[in-house]
């Protein structure tokens, strides 16, 4: 596969073949510098004419050592980088986190935290999918839909900024709690959001739902059955997709979605078309659980009491020597976490986001290891792109929603 | 629902040189390297764990065996996970592969192998995924450093 072109540098992969099924068949190299597979992930393609034999997936291309810097800084530390693993929706990363580092610290976080973090998880889902159907949009040409769902989607990162102060990387989780409460005003322009992303997603099912062009491209591309999919450790919107309710939110209830109203659309048969409709349905059932919470939640603290890991008061840090001795150890040594192990995970946007975390005692973690949902996905979407036109792997990938930050960690 | 089950698989699976516990809510199996195959078929028909939901290793150096080899499942009909632990030395870090019972096995696979040098006997397709073909070491090994670095394309000085 060396091409002319790189022939001084060694090719960072090795492609699985060389050669197609048939004499004729061409090999081709799609990515990672194209912009649909988001400039990290590499497809290998045996072609007879248009359809597509083979392929052989290569990651790996955005990966820079997450894990192994995890075992060198504190337990809060890590917070601001596993935002980075899905920057799509990086609260909920952040949420799962700190569920992990909370049970292993035995941690029961504040009934207002709970029920903000499930709201916040939600509207990260609503940001998330808008981003994934707007850019399968886009990669099919829809450009007025593409425009129409980013601008919801820049409204939600503006909002987002106004609590936390950045638009993607937020940094907002803390073991046994959250940075800061809602400033004034959130909620009710939190209403307004969601009143502009219903005006517009009706828009988005007019333009795109029942288009002749849309449908020829995605219905029956990309197909999977429960099976395969279950096989392959496919979760979220892609096992949805083939008809299978399998959702953490309901499965396994964390934070506070027992107590919430809400439906887990499922698809018919596993195709590109199942995917974009059970992510539109996915968003309105976020919205309807983000009306609910915001009637839901409680007054009160959102850091748990506890001097184990949450800071001190900074007006006690200046006055008393306890609490400066307090938030001089919670800085510098980290928060103190039980020896042992734990698997946490949450329902993200793509799938099961897990993380296992390894304690030996003490400040710093001994392993962190990810279950990245987009990761397990790229390890069984060669059979979506198998047996289906050259020109099919766009919005098959596009519907996969791979994310290079947590695919490649 | 899903505490009988856990204290059946307890009961039934857990062989007699390996260990059964809970932790955190999860049941936890130890066995050793040689019966992880069967066990993990065991659990997948007479048990439901159809999905494999991960495999990762964990570094003791000080300790011999040296790597625990840590996998998670799920099943989708009692909605419950499992872990399962085995130990492997760092002279031979070998355990038998899992692909020919699930699919997603081949690509974490590749990842613990890349990482971690544990070599996965039977799959046949170990290449790097996330490093590149002709990195040197594993780097999530205590003994490879943060900061050690073997770029593919020379600095430019």
């Amino acid at each position: 596969m060396d091409t002319p072109v790189g022939a001084r540098l060694p090719n960072p992969i090795r492609p699985a073949f060389d050669r197609g099924e048939r004499d004729d068949s061409v090999v081709v190299s799609i990515g990672p510098s194209h912009p649909a597979t988001h400039g990290t992930i590499q497809v290998i393609a045996a072609l007879d004419g248009e359809r597509v034999q083979r392929v052989d997936v290569h990651c790996g291309y955005l990966h820079r050592g997450f894990e192994k810097e995890c075992e060198d800084h504190t337990w809060h530390n890590l917070i601001p980088y596993v935002d980075r693993l899905n920057y799509c929706s990086g609260l909920i990363n952040d949420f799962a986190y700190c569920e992990a580092v909370e049970t292993l610290m035995d941690v029961e976080i504040t009934p207002r935290c709970r029920y903000l973090r499930t709201l916040l998880s939600e509207y990260s889902r609503l940001a998330d999918h808008l981003t994934c159907v707007a850019a399968s949009l886009m990669e099919l040409g829809a450009m007025t839909a593409f425009l129409y769902l980013v601008m919801i989607r820049d409204y939600i990162y503006e909002h987002l900024a106004d609590l936390t102060g950045a638009r993607v990387t937020y940094t907002y989780g803390r073991v046994g709690g959250l940075a800061r409460d809602l400033p004034a005003g959130w909620l009710a322009r939190l209403a307004e959001i969601l009143e502009q992303y219903e005006m517009f997603i009706a828009r988005i099912h007019g333009l795109v739902d029942r288009n002749r062009i849309f449908i020829d491209r995605m219905r029956d591309v990309g197909v999977i059955s429960t099976a395969e999919a279950i096989n392959f450790g496919f979760t979220g919107p892609i096992l949805r997709s083939t008809g299978s309710p399998r959702d953490l939110r309901k499965d396994m209830p964390y934070l506070a979605y027992a107590e919430l109203d809400f439906e887990v659309p499922v698809g018919i048969k596993g195709d590109n078309y199942d995917r974009y409709y059970c992510r539109m349905r996915e968003m309105d059932e976020s919205v309807h659980m983000i009306r609910q919470l915001m009637n839901m939640l409680p007054a009160g603290p959102i850091n748990v009491d506890d001097r184990r890991c949450t800071l001190p008061e900074k007006h006690l840090v200046y006055t008393e020597i306890e609490s400066l001795i307090n938030h001089f150890k919670l800085i510098m040594d980290g928060p103190d976490v039980p020896a042992g192990d734990v698997y946490a995970a949450h329902e993200a946007p793509n799938g099961e986001l897990g993380f296992y975390l390894v304690s030996t005692g003490g400040g710093t973690p001994y392993k962190v290891h990810v279950r990245s949902p987009s990761f397990v996905h790229m390890g069984g979407v060669h059979r979506l792109l198998e047996g289906y036109q050259l020109a099919d792997i766009i919005p098959t990938f596009g519907s996969v929603n791979m994310i290079g930050g947590e695919c490649d960690r | 629902m899903s505490t009988p089950i856990r204290a059946r698989i307890l009961q039934e699976v857990v062989p007699a040189d390996g260990e059964g516990r809970v932790a955190h809510g999860m049941p936890e199996i130890t066995v050793p390297a040689a019966a992880l195959l069967e066990l993990v078929r065991r659990l997948k028909d007479e048990f439901q764990f159809d999905m494999f939901l991960d495999v990762t290793a964990v570094d003791w150096p000080q300790r011999t065996p040296r790597f625990d080899v840590v996998y998670h499942f799920y099943s989708t009909t009692h909605l419950l996970r499992l872990r399962l632990k085995t130990r492997v030395p760092v002279a031979e870090p070998v355990v038998d592969s899992l692909v020919s019972l699930y699919g997603s096995a081949g690509f974490m696979e590749r990842e613990c192998h890349d990482m971690y040098g544990i070599v996965f006997r039977g799959n046949a397709d170990l290449r790097p995924i996330l490093l590149y073909e002709g990195f040197v070491g594993h780097p999530l090994r205590k003994d490879y450093g943060k900061t050690q670095e073997q770029p593919l394309v020379p600095y430019r000085t």
